[in-house]
């Protein structure tokens, strides 16, 4: 009986080696879909953190010959002025932003250096469009350069006059940031675990298709349900090769991600990624209990439709479906616990997401997460057998 | 041997085999003749055990489809409709699945293996891929890999469908020569001259009962005709 599993295994991973479609899913696109995505959803959010933050940019300054100092300061936060902006009045202004010709424009009126000489208060006219989210930033960060220079300035006057500054600044904000670095790459690698499993169901859609509705279809079906082996040890010998393929997607998208997160700016978002071989190992090792319930609700669901075409639209839906517990807890903002590693697919995605914040796992967790995923796909494939065994199954 | 007595198979309100019981005995050819949808493929699939028959029982070498189905498989070998292939698989790693899947062991298989190549005259395509078989090609193959565990008893269905007249007397010949080694062989058609030309008994079947039974003479005799044609369209009823 074994040996008839083997042999069922061996011939479908051989034929569908040979397949190109099943090659290309399995093989390339399941494992290079993810890690694509991912490294342009990071490489988006560090272009938009260092546009905030690091990157010098240019606003026109109307009036900039009456505020040199300010500029001076301005430029030295990274915001220049820029030359030959066409500009001359407060309108004209408010007409280029609101075109959206410009983000910002700085207004300083020719009265500026009297004011300030004065004592009195001057006047730095800031245009922007508060609905546009990227002239909101830029008027954000001018914002705040205009008025650390005014606090400068505050502070040199009451020097002068002998007091502390801190007279007028009574409260002063301290702040503690708690996350570590590791936690917040955690929040972008929450992704992670969803590739993980999509790329390992991936791996497994063809071969269930084509071991059962496809088999049918070509009808090679009826020759092998008449060979003395048991129809339980066919299914279990296909859903085996299956498995192998699952598995071998699973590892691969894992190198991928080992090769796509090296290179991946992550210090610049103060974030920090342990997702070394010693993490893609583990990874591995927890998803390996998930490759065969995957592979058994494949099956199953295969086993139950008439056509080829049929299952395949099926399964479109089917492989979604684990996917949907991840979504939920994303949402809810789910902490692991005993009772939620009951539940496959999210007890793994909670046990990597640990692992990459660089959190201990506890071993009753993983024990309980292996054995119910590995119980609910032996239920799986004793329902797909079932399926498999009816006259039906002949079409 | 195969003995089939008071066979039936419903198929929810359809009835596909009703009472049918017939012999069809070792070192013989036995044709199963009847129009489409007779129910020769039926019959030949409660007798591969794929199907399970309603009432009725049947025997192949004395064995009970329904109570010892994996027996009953290890000694037949059948050539269902259509002769399915693997495409992905060449000729040989066709062959050779099957005679796995059936137990024979490695070196034992590969013995065979070439031999049937020969006999089968299949040298030219023993390691090309079967996608590009031609419908004689593929029905070859599908013959070897029913006789790689070298059943004594042969369930074909419909095998010359398809076949050019060449491959039609090699095929011919190649079932006398299994006859000759005491093999029984069941073979199904809706083509009356292909029966005539090759089976010792005749089984002729409509609307999932037997209308005759018995030698192509015998037949003869029996309607009083010479062509064998003319029974067959006789027994069945049609033609009116």
């Amino acid at each position: 009986m074994i040996s008839a599993i083997l042999t069922v295994c061996r011939k479908e991973i051989l034929d569908n080696s040979r397949d190109r479609r099943t090659v290309l899913t399995a093989i390339l696109l399941g494992p290079l879909l993810g890690p694509i995505i991912l490294v342009m959803v990071i490489n988006l959010t560090v272009s938009q953190a260092r546009s905030s933050a690091e990157r010098a940019i240019h606003v026109p300054i109307v009036g900039a010959d009456h505020a040199d100092n300010l500029v001076a300061f301005l430029a030295s936060r990274g915001i220049r002025a820029s030359q030959r902006h066409g500009l001359t009045s407060i309108d004209e202004a408010m007409n280029a932003v609101r075109n959206g010709d410009r983000e910002a424009v700085v207004f300083i009126d020719a009265s500026f250096g009297d004011e300030l000489a004065s004592g009195t208060r001057a006047h730095v006219g800031l245009v922007y469009d508060v609905s546009d989210s990227a002239s909101s930033r830029r008027a954000g960060r001018i914002r705040g350069a205009v008025n650390a220079y005014s606090q400068q300035i505050g502070a040199l006057r009451l020097l002068a006059r002998g007091l502390d500054p801190s007279v007028v600044r009574p409260l002063v904000i301290d702040n503690f940031d708690v996350s570590t670095a590791d936690e917040r790459s955690s929040l972008l690698l929450g992704m992670l675990t969803y590739f993980l499993l999509f790329a390992t169901l991936m791996g497994g859609i063809y071969l269930a298709t084509d071991t059962t509705a496809g088999e049918r279809e070509r009808k090679s079906l009826e020759p092998l349900l008449a060979t003395p082996v048991p129809r339980s040890s066919l299914l279990l010998g296909k859903m085996a090769a299956t498995v192998v393929f699952m598995l071998l997607s699973l590892a691969l998208t894992l190198a991928c991600f080992m090769v796509a997160l090296r290179f991946m700016p992550f210090e610049q978002l103060g974030m920090s990624t342990s997702f070394g071989p010693g993490t893609a190992l583990f990874a591995f090792l927890v998803l390996t209990p998930f490759a065969p319930l995957g592979a058994a609700l494949l099956t199953a669901v295969a086993s139950f439709t008439k056509s080829y075409k049929e299952a395949q639209s099926y399964l479109g839906f089917v492989i979604l479906v684990p996917t949907l517990p991840l979504i939920v807890a994303s949402i809810m903002n789910v902490r692991p616990s005993l009772a939620l590693m009951a539940v496959p697919s999210l007890s793994q995605h909670l046990l990597i997401t640990n692992l990459i914040r660089g959190e201990p796992i506890e071993p009753l967790m993983l024990a309980l997460s292996v054995a119910s995923t590995l119980l609910l796909g032996a239920l799986l494939a004793y329902a797909a057998i079932r399926l498999y065994e009816r006259e039906r199954i002949l079409g | 041997m195969i003995e089939i007595d008071a066979l039936s198979k419903r198929f929810g309100k359809i009835s596909a085999l009703s009472e049918v019981s017939f012999r069809a005995r070792d070192g013989r050819i036995t044709g199963l003749l009847g129009p489409n949808g007779a129910g020769k493929s039926t019959c030949l699939r409660v007798l591969s055990t794929v199907l399970r028959p309603s009432k009725g029982t049947a025997r192949l070498g004395g064995i009970d489809v329904v109570a010892e189905p994996l027996a009953v498989r290890g000694i037949i070998g059948t050539l269902p409709h259509g002769a399915g292939l693997y495409p992905h698989l060449t000729a040989v790693q066709n062959i050779r699945y099957f005679g796995q899947l059936c137990g024979v062991d490695r070196p034992t298989l590969s013995g065979r293996i070439d031999r049937l190549v020969q006999q089968l005259d299949l040298g030219d395509i023993a390691n090309r891929k079967a996608k590009g078989f031609s419908q004689g090609e593929r029905t070859k193959v599908a013959l070897a890999r029913a006789l790689v565990h070298e059943p004594p008893h042969l369930l074909l269905d419909e095998p010359t469908s398809g076949l050019d007249v060449m491959a039609v007397r090699q095929l011919r010949r190649r079932l006398r020569e299994l006859a000759g080694e005491g093999r029984c062989i069941l073979i199904s058609s809706h083509v009356m001259q292909e029966i005539s030309a090759l089976a010792d008994d005749l089984v002729i079947i409509a609307q999932g009962r037997i209308a005759a039974r018995g030698t192509p003479s015998e037949l003869a005799a029996r309607y009083g005709n010479r062509d064998l044609e003319e029974i067959f369209v006789s027994a069945v009823g049609g033609e009116s």
